[in-house]
């Protein structure tokens, strides 16, 4: 009834080949982004922000970009916490190196240095595929973190080995440090995750994309129809890693303030992300979103059931959460092996159909 | 998305909708009882909260006001750490106690801006002796340079006062906190001469084989560990292992518990660990304990932690925030204080033997007095030796001093070099 096609014409085939196609979700779609802005930063409380929304923006720009690694490109990594931790590091460094440059910039910069780490440790998806790609990148995970504790000049040489990010300003609004307010993290995270979006749909749809989505269904054939898979799989890994690493940088900027390589970005982090990108669905921008939502937002809303309403104690609800997040993968993955995505794409071809299905 | 959005409005009407209660006083326990670090933080969890507990049921809450107890789980993760901390902090909480170095370096800038006190005690960043840098942060009784410095005192004492030509390796968990002893180590190895070498054990510590090769190798004369967790258990067991002279090997306060010695068995007879308060249950204050906490079935957890070690340091800590809040009525004349005026309270915190002796814990913790200048009490420590056939640790020695004037002359430097970082003018709060 609501969601129909029937009477949408498209003229062009510019209106053919949009994102949202079907009116319904285009306006859904705005009114989303409108709430986003407009609307959610005049109603959520400090605590929502801090520990729940914003972590969940930046997962989704991490899951984001290992999506396009993984789900569009078809090359497993495992480096994502490592990668992270680069785009930290990074930008840590340029902050304390150029207290002027503006934190936006130093964000970006830092995706870039994580996007030239990433093509280096992308090389040797030349050669090696499948599972042992994946051990590769699972070295890179290790080094870059024993890179990042034994090596002081990254922490400036401070005696613990922390890093912590100075307060930084845009436009007057601090939005790191201790000073930031709970709405400005929201908003800048907010606008880096659209952006990345945004630059993630409409590079999977256009010929950059197709490149990769050749190569990871079969790149022999895609070489011989033309692919050169030397630059599809470094550019998949660069702008995988750059997404990667502005998350990682946001995530230490912005959500921790303070961070040190081994704890902020170990191995777990890297399955995690694995995780989300697994559970939301392969090779989908709406999945990277839903994955995040699920293994983010999911254990704290549990806690808050558990502990807050219930009055649980505190240890039997942490291992109820662990048990009943890792029980609901085991079912998602069972009910629908292709993640949040495909099962959102079935009530979709449904509801288009309701109330009069043939 | 949509269906997060809903389920967001829903669990924020939950939360919403929980009752706060003005006339209490708020003690937060950011506590974790699950992970690796479990070992340790369950005792901790349950000495704090069986103290509080206490004071409820004995005294009725500090000056008439009872005491309101909320527990967050951390599990010694610093995401979920900051979590906890923003749940809690528009409610009030007179005394955030993370129990863990690498939350409480988030939480420092953090505590400093929303004005609410935070005690480290034992742990943390050495550096907030320094209270004209850091306002709301205080690590009294003492802090890990003056562990370090007791150790090498004590090493001292034991080589007739020359270190000269010895060799000690510190055995660390490669962490902001196992991190921290290092750069006072090396500085008393320049002054005493003894040959410094550091190997770090990454988290949580279970593998520790190339560790204990490397020992083997190198042949240090003493050990020094800065370890927690599960990475005690399993060090202890690969020195005995090796056959280590335990006598030669020595934990700081973190590894120093039952549940880290017991694991081991006999191989761990001999094993020293430093001590910053005294153990056991033979203080009169377990007769209170026993009648209004465990007799009464309030206790915290299952109860079966009651006068280990760890257990000793959570309700040490939780006398010493009674104490200071104690103190804060006192100099504001109001009941029902709140997070500011904690803080004054810790700024001007006087213990003495009499006042333990008082509180049934006569010899259980130094006399010390707090003061804008030096937010780290006096930094003295005993050391204690496992006895595995009675099963229990034994203070070997009194309480040794640490040297007091290094450490406050590098704590100086790195206060200066974090005021200068992030642009705070050193000063006292009044």
């Amino acid at each position: 009834m609501l969601y129909r096609e029937a009477g949408d014409f498209k003229t062009s085939y510019v209106a053919d080949s949009q994102t949202f196609p079907i009116k319904f979700d285009r306006y859904g779609y705005y009114v989303l982004l409108g709430f986003a802005f407009l609307v959610m930063p005049l109603i959520i409380n400090d605590y929502w922000a801090n520990s729940i929304v914003v972590p969940f923006l930046i997962y989704a720009i991490a899951a984001l970009g290992l999506n396009i690694l993984i789900g569009y490109c078809g090359q497993l990594s495992l480096g994502t916490g490592g990668f992270m931790a680069v785009g930290a590091y990074a930008s840590y460094k340029m902050m304390t190196a150029f207290p002027e440059l503006n934190i936006i910039f130093v964000i970006i910069i830092a995706g870039m240095v994580t996007a030239c780490v990433g093509v280096l440790f992308g090389l040797p998806s030349l050669r090696i595929k499948g599972f042992y790609l994946a051990v590769a990148t699972l070295a890179a995970q290790f080094f870059l973190i024993w890179l990042f504790t034994r090596t002081a000049w990254f922490y400036n040489y401070s005696p613990t080995g922390m890093i912590s990010a100075p307060t930084r300003e845009v436009f007057g609004v601090p939005v790191t440090g201790p000073r930031a307010s709970a709405v400005s993290m929201y908003m800048i995270c907010l606008c880096f995750l659209v952006a990345s979006a945004w630059l993630a749909r409409n590079l999977t749809r256009g010929s950059m994309g197709r490149k990769w989505m050749a190569i990871r269904d079969m790149d022999i054939a895609a070489e011989i129809i033309g692919v050169n898979p030397l630059i599809a799989k470094l550019t998949a890994f660069a702008v995988s890693s750059f997404l990667v690493g502005i998350s990682g940088a946001l995530l230490f900027a912005v959500y921790l303030g303070a961070a040190e390589a081994g704890e902020a970005f170990g191995i777990d982090k890297s399955f995690l992300v694995l995780f989300m990108v697994i559970i939301g669905g392969l090779g989908s921008i709406f999945g990277a979103f839903a994955g995040a939502a699920f293994l983010i937002v999911g254990p704290v809303l549990l806690k808050l059931l558990l502990v807050n309403s219930l009055g649980w104690p505190t240890d039997l609800a942490a291992h109820l959460e662990i048990m009943i997040v890792g029980a609901l993968i085991i079912v998602f993955l069972i009910v629908e092996p292709h993640g949040i995505a495909a099962l959102w794409r079935t009530i979709k071809e449904k509801l288009r159909l309701w109330p009069f299905p043939y | 998305m949509k269906m997060t959005r809903l389920a967001a409005t829903l669990a924020a009407t939950m939360v919403v909708a929980g009752p706060t209660l003005a006339d209490t006083l708020h003690f937060p326990s950011l506590s974790y009882r699950t992970g690796p670090f479990a070992a340790g933080g369950i005792p901790f969890a349950d000495g704090y909260s069986d103290y509080l507990t206490l004071i409820n049921e004995r005294d009725g809450g500090i000056g008439g006001v009872p005491i309101r107890q909320t527990e967050c789980e951390t599990a010694y993760n610093t995401e979920r750490g900051v979590e906890c901390y923003q749940s809690i902090r528009n409610d009030n909480p007179l005394v955030i106690q993370p129990l863990s170095t690498g939350i409480t370096y988030q939480l420092i800038p953090r505590t400093m801006e929303d004005g609410i006190p935070m005690h480290t005690m034992g742990y943390g960043r050495t550096s907030a002796v320094n209270g004209e840098v850091f306002n709301w942060t205080f690590n009294y009784p003492a802090n890990y340079w003056d562990g370090a410095s007791v150790i090498i005192n004590y090493l001292l004492d034991e080589n007739d006062g020359s270190l000269e030509g010895k060799k000690i390796a510190l055995l660390y968990h490669n962490s902001a906190y196992g991190r921290e002893p290092i750069p006072t180590l090396e500085r008393l190895a320049e002054r005493h001469g003894y040959e410094f070498l550091s190997i770090g054990v990454d988290s949580p510590g279970q593998e520790q084989g190339s560790q204990w090769l490397q020992i083997r190798r190198e042949r240090p004369d003493y050990v020094v560990m800065w370890g927690w967790g599960v990475m005690n258990p399993t060090a202890i067991q690969e020195a005995a292992n090796i056959r280590f002279p335990m006598e030669n090997f020595i934990g700081v306060w973190w590894s120093g518990s039952q549940q880290d010695v017991r694991p081991v068995g006999d191989g761990a007879h001999g094993y020293k660990a430093l001590a910053m308060h005294g153990t056991g249950m033979d203080y009169p204050i377990y007769e209170d304990m026993q009648r209004y906490v465990i007799d009464a079935g309030k206790y915290a957890g299952t109860g079966d932690e009651v006068g280990t070690v760890l257990y000793s340091r959570g309700m040490y800590a939780a006398m010493l925030a009674v104490e200071a809040a104690k103190k804060a009525q006192e100099i504001h004349g109001v009941a029902a204080i709140t997070p500011a005026m904690m803080r004054d309270g810790m700024a001007n915190l006087e213990i003495t033997e009499e006042l333990m002796v008082e509180l049934g814990l006569p010899n259980f913790g130094p006399a010390f007095s707090v003061a804008c200048e030096n937010h780290g009490g006096s930094g003295a420590a005993m050391i204690q030796q496992w006895d595995a056939q009675a099963g229990e640790w034994n203070l070997i020695t009194d309480w040794i001093d640490p040297d007091r004037e290094l450490i406050m002359e590098m704590a100086m430097d790195d206060s200066i070099a974090y005021a200068a970082e992030n642009n705070i003018s050193p000063a006292c709060l009044n």
